[in-house]
């Protein structure tokens, strides 16, 4: 009983990932990320001093610019930019550089859908690229409903537009320490299962909803696994 | 209020007022641990709604929404377009939502609020994928004439909850909004009837000839929000500004009123939602959407 997809994919396969850190040399850190055909540039400046006007001065704050590939800036960039924004937020220490502004400039270089997670992913390479403290990585991913009701997860343009509904959900990525049993379980729950954004398209029913969360997290597991073999192969190159 | 001795809780020393500003977390905190908030509110509760409609008598359709202190002001506008070629019998409705600096300190004139496009292009998307209003219904002759619906909503007092103040009044707008009476005139363009003069009866459209009275949109699938905040193990319903900005993990469900989720928001904040905690506020979500529908109800009947 499977959808058949355009591109031979079975529902659960996510595009060839490619990702690449230090790619340009004025930010501090930068990272470009491709899923398929998308791809996006990410570039970290930062911390620089000082906070905008109404934002909290006893802790680090976070700017998002959102470059799209053409036209004007408009509500889709600006929503983009805030979303980001508080994920951003909410993965960072922001304790460790208080009143300092970190600015994170996303530039969109091809857009074949599923654009808001590449660029969330793109976002967190170039933080590691660039240092800056972070809880855990936000591993981001697309999950869409078909008239039929069947899941397929990590779709490109023409898909989106043939899907009743989608949903971007970011979860936390795993964490493999040497931790006690028991301490990474919150409320029954491990805690890479917790959302940290999710923002749905479409109507869809709740079961269909909490059906997308859970190959959303099970999808999370590869896109980690290939974070965490990226980030060991440059930094075995580098030490 | 003068010195504490630092070995006693400084609660017991200080004025209440400067408690809940100089410790606002451990003050709310003390309030959620009796599964209270500061307002007297249970957690699952969400403030008194009222609903008021037609009261901009120079717009098509208009409303006002109050959840609690939150004020958000609706108006919509028709005017005959030629609708696109992709789409040549669908109208179109374009939506704006506006801070002006009347609705809180933090917003000052000439430079938007960063809340507001967002806010916007939410709200746009919400209610054209819950199929609320079929464009079809805005169409007049099919690829030469079209409805398009401006509509506006301001915000008044911005007291948390925003977008679903916004919401609330928006769906309350077009169940008031009475479309004009049109008819095509010898040179092939729609104009406005005034009054009930008699225009070209055989030139008239055959949807205003049918019935020669402003008709109204039919709405199905009514899209309903809540705004929740997760707390560690609490979870609150429809928060005030004050308990935005402290506690950040705010989360939006949208349910229509056949229970189907328009919308599942949530946008960062240090509180991770898991499994229970989207069921719970999914459940707060469903008994919300039935107080709110039933006030409309009230609403439409009058």
């Amino acid at each position: 009983m499977e959808i058949d997809r355009e591109d031979g994919r079975t529902p659960n396969q996510l595009r060839p990932l490619a990702c690449s850190r230090n790619i340009l040399h004025r930010p501090h850190g930068s990272a470009s990320w491709s899923q398929g055909d998308t791809k996006v540039l990410a570039a970290v400046y930062g911390p620089k001093a000082g906070t905008k006007k109404n934002e909290n001065a006893e802790k680090a704050c976070f700017e998002v610019i959102w470059k799209p590939k053409t036209g004007q800036i408009g509500k889709v960039e600006k929503e983009y930019e805030m979303i980001m924004k508080r994920t951003i937020q909410s993965i960072c220490v922001l304790t460790v550089n208080p009143n300092t502004t970190t600015s994170v400039i996303i530039q969109v270089v091809h857009d074949d859908g599923s654009l808001l997670p590449c660029a969330i992913n793109a976002a967190c390479a170039a933080l590691v690229d660039a240092g800056i403290p972070m809880k855990h990585l936000a591993v981001a991913i697309c999950c869409c409903l078909a008239d039929n009701g069947y899941l397929v997860l990590d779709p490109n343009k023409l898909e989106e537009k043939k899907m009743t509904a989608f949903a971007y959900l970011v979860f936390p990525n795993t964490t493999l320490s040497v931790l006690p049993e028991g301490s990474s379980v919150a409320e029954g729950e491990p805690v890479e299962h917790g959302i940290i954004t999710s923002v749905t398209h479409g109507v869809m029913s709740v079961d269909d909803y909490f059906l997308c969360v859970e190959n959303g997290r099970a999808a999370t597991a590869s896109l980690s696994a290939f974070f965490r073999k990226n980030f060991q192969q440059s930094s075995s190159k580098a030490g | 209020m003068g010195l504490q001795d630092s070995s006693q809780d400084l609660s017991t020393e200080m004025e209440v007022d400067a408690f809940r500003r100089i410790f606002p977390l451990r003050f709310f905190e003390r309030h959620l641990s009796e599964s209270l908030r500061p307002d007297g509110r249970q957690l699952g509760k969400a403030r008194d709604t009222i609903v008021n409609l037609g009261l901009v008598s120079t717009a098509d359709g208009s409303a006002l929404a109050k959840i609690g202190s939150t004020t958000m002001l609706a108006a919509i506008r028709m005017e005959v377009m030629t609708p696109s070629t992709d789409s040549p019998d669908e109208g179109c409705i374009a939506l704006e939502f506006h801070m002006p600096p009347i609705c809180s300190p933090t917003v000052r004139p000439g430079r938007p609020a960063d809340a507001a496009p967002v806010i916007s292009k939410r709200l746009s998307d919400t209610i054209l994928s819950s199929g609320m209003i079929d464009l079809k219904e805005l169409c007049l002759v099919s690829g030469k004439a079209a409805w398009m619906g401006y509509l506006d909503i301001y915000c008044l007092d911005a007291d948390g909850a925003l977008f679903d103040a916004a919401l609330l009044s928006a769906v309350a707008a077009f169940s008031n909004l009475q479309i004009p009476v049109v008819a095509l005139n010898d040179n092939g363009r729609i104009v406005a009837i005034t009054g009930g003069k008699d225009q070209d009866n055989a030139s008239i459209t055959e949807k205003e000839a049918v019935n020669k009275e402003k008709r109204k949109l039919t709405l199905k699938n009514i899209p309903f929000s809540l705004t929740c905040i997760l707390h560690k193990n609490y979870i609150l319903a429809d928060p005030t500004t004050e308990e935005e900005s402290i506690m950040d993990t705010l989360v939006t469900v949208v349910l229509d009123s056949s229970d189907q989720m328009v919308s599942f928001y949530k946008s960062g904040g240090s509180a991770l939602a898991y499994s229970s905690a989207i069921k719970s506020c999914v459940e707060l979500a469903r008994k919300r959407a039935k107080e709110l529908n039933q006030i409309l109800g009230e609403m439409d009947i009058d």
